[in-house]
């Protein structure tokens, strides 16, 4: 599957097309096929993404996981300030990312 | 410490105010990221992996205690309450919001302070002796020349976009603490026929070619100083490789046209330059260099110490080196805890550190290329009670120069040009050999780790290196031997195929164990490589 990732204007966050906007979750990314490009610039046009670019995915039972490593690393956050992720509470986080 | 005139208020202030309308007409539409991109590089401000980054200047790594608690107030209000020191001897800010930076610039202009050429292809912060000032061994204080250097370099016009960007170092001293060999141009103060000038150094660095910096000129005057380097500067910009980025730094353009033809070409440029008169008087450098005169040492500052404490006594054999003054030392503070992240200090940790600078250093700190800091005056009688408040807060490992003291770069964690993490692999490495004892049997060992070939942690002038590559989507890393960044300037040499993660932790260790089996008798671990060459060390790596 291929997803649609970019970065929050204002505050640089790390956000994923839902198919009708931006979350900051990559769970609730969706595949956006061959329409990737099209909705980038689109988004990127109405400012409400910035540098927006299409990446290579695995649908899991848990939701969308990135192929690469530092795909993974932007949806999670860094993987040596646990406190400073998305899921700071939860302890497997880090082997998602790895 | 250099203090602001109207001069210097000025430009930053305007600048704050120019970066504000240009944010905000980015965030209203009115101009591409196309067009702000290079608007906001040349104001310090990335976006990397998870949000925007700041890096703040930190002019040849000094500051005061006021900016340094600014520095915290920064990491407090907008940022996630800790900051990064960096090989450049700056900070940066990780997550930084594109509508907090002007205000965030605005306060930085209060403390004297800026983030202005910390990217582009420009002249970048200055670099120095983190001893500066300090140091038993140095000649004089480099930083008026550095600080003069700030001054002609800033928002100058001719260079303000060269092919590509570019660092400049000053020392003084035969040791060499900042790299110097390393940069673009490396200037070390020297002094003949009762004159001070500068040995001149051009076409070092590191990144994916790394080059030693040859000796272009071996001294130029004072007199001559800025219209030297302005000649340098020129000939560069005229002939660097601007059509491929990749070979678009001046050490490219010597290896080219050769150290000798690349000299005379500046001696051309020297004479026309000359003659334009932009060298400053000596009652110009003087008034910079009063502002570096040393502190009102106390002349009663008594040498002896209390070393009863074990603990204590190994942080001042490790952490304390000599200072200039009888009674006082200079101490190094490691941002290199066992198992943290080299470099990153919290809020307070820089609130401690700002307060400790301002009851017991005269109120002057600096930040080394090894990411450290230094308290440059302390009375040695205070010592003790440093070393109490550094350990209680937990910045008292006593590792400086050892195994743990890696530099490593923000890597995949953080940076969007990374291809593999490097702070786990420090953390590893730190863990496995955090025993003091066993470090301080190894010695002097300068580990440094880049988590792409970039270099931003200096792998190329590692006693042991470490680059971090892209494997087919799996991290994977590659071990270097025998570089330095020192007086003794080598690049390190590439032992083999790479390895994963766990396999570069044994291998390392293997690597020390055929140092302790076959060191001389003073020997570091560098010597040893030196006189073995990289066989035994290959053997027992790769068994």
């Amino acid at each position: 599957m291929k997803l649609l990732t970019g970065n929050d204007l204002p505050t640089g966050d790390v956000t994923w097309w839902t198919g009708t906007g931006w979350s900051r979750h990559v769970e609730d990314a969706v595949d956006v096929g061959d329409q990737g490009e099209a909705i980038a610039h689109a988004e990127e046009g109405a400012r409400r993404v910035n540098g927006p670019y299409v990446i290579d995915a695995t649908a899991t039972p848990e939701g969308p996981r990135p192929a690469h490593i530092k795909d993974r690393i932007r949806a999670l956050g860094p993987t040596v300030r646990p406190d400073l992720t998305l899921k700071p509470a939860d302890p497997n986080a880090g082997s998602w990312v790895i | 410490m250099y203090k602001y005139d109207e001069y210097d208020h000025s430009i930053v202030a305007s600048r704050v105010e120019e970066f504000r309308d240009q944010v905000q007409r980015r965030l209203a539409g009115q101009i591409t990221e196309d067009q702000f991109k290079p608007l906001r590089l040349m104001n310090g401000l990335y976006l990397q992996l998870h949000a925007y980054m700041l890096r703040v200047a930190v002019p040849y790594g000094t500051l005061d205690s006021r900016q340094m608690h600014m520095l915290a107030h920064i990491a407090r209000k907008y940022d996630r309450g800790y900051g990064h020191f960096t090989t450049r001897q700056n900070l940066q800010y990780n997550w930084i919001k594109l509508e907090d930076a002007p205000d965030i610039l605005a306060d930085l202009a209060t403390v004297e302070m800026h983030a202005i050429q910390t990217s582009g292809n420009c002249i970048r912060n200055i670099s120095s002796d983190q001893f500066a000032g300090a140091a038993a061994d140095e000649l004089t204080d480099p930083r008026p020349w550095a600080e003069l250097l700030r001054q002609w370099s800033s928002f100058h016009p001719e260079f303000s976009y060269l092919p590509r960007k570019f660092k400049i170092a000053v020392i003084a001293a035969e040791e060499d603490r900042a790299a110097m060999r390393l940069h673009d141009i490396g200037l070390r103060i020297v002094e003949r026929d009762g004159r001070l000038g500068a040995e001149v150094y051009v076409g070092g660095g590191m990144g994916r070619t790394p080059m030693i910096a040859p000796l272009i000129k071996d001294f130029v005057p004072f007199d001559d100083f800025v219209s030297y380097l302005e000649a340098c500067l020129r000939v560069y910009n005229r002939y660097g490789r601007r059509d491929n980025m990749y070979k678009a730094r001046i050490k490219i353009l010597i290896h080219e046209l050769g150290a000798e033809q690349y000299a005379a070409e500046v001696e051309e440029e020297f004479r026309a330059v000359k003659a334009l008169g932009i060298d400053p008087p000596q009652a110009e450098f003087d008034r910079i260099a009063a502002h570096f005169a040393p502190p009102a040492y106390d002349a009663r500052a008594a040498d002896e110490l209390d070393r009863s404490d074990p603990d204590f006594a190994v942080w001042l054999d490790q952490n304390v080196s000599a200072h200039k003054q009888p009674g006082y030392a200079v101490v190094t503070i490691s941002l290199k805890p066992i198992g943290g992240i080299p470099g990153d200090a919290s809020a307070d940790q820089i609130d401690l550190m700002a307060d400790l600078a301002e009851r017991f250093s005269f109120d002057e700190l600096r930040v080394t290329h090894a990411q450290n800091i230094v308290l440059p005056h302390v009375r040695k009688a205070d010592l003790h009670t440093i070393w109490q408040q550094l350990r209680d807060a937990g910045l008292a490992e006593a590792n400086l120069d050892l195994i743990s003291d890696i530099i490593a770069c923000p890597g995949l964690d953080y940076c969007s040009l990374a291809n593999a993490r490097s702070i786990p692999l420090a953390q590893k490495i730190a863990t496995r050999f955090s025993d003091i004892g066993r470090q301080r049997e190894l010695g002097e060992l300068k580990l440094k780790i880049s988590g792409c070939i970039n270099a931003c942690g200096h792998h190329h002038a590692g006693h042991i290196g470490i680059l971090g590559v892209d494997r087919k989507g799996v991290e994977n890393y590659q071990l270097l031997l025998g570089g330095s960044g020192a007086e003794d300037v080598s690049l390190g040499t590439i032992t083999g195929p790479g390895f994963s993660e766990d396999g570069i932790v044994d291998a390392i260790e293997r690597a020390t164990d055929v140092y302790l089996r076959e060191r001389d008798e003073g020997e570091r671990f560098l010597d040893t490589y030196r006189r073995l060459g990289m066989a035994p060390f290959k053997e027992a790596i790769y068994g």
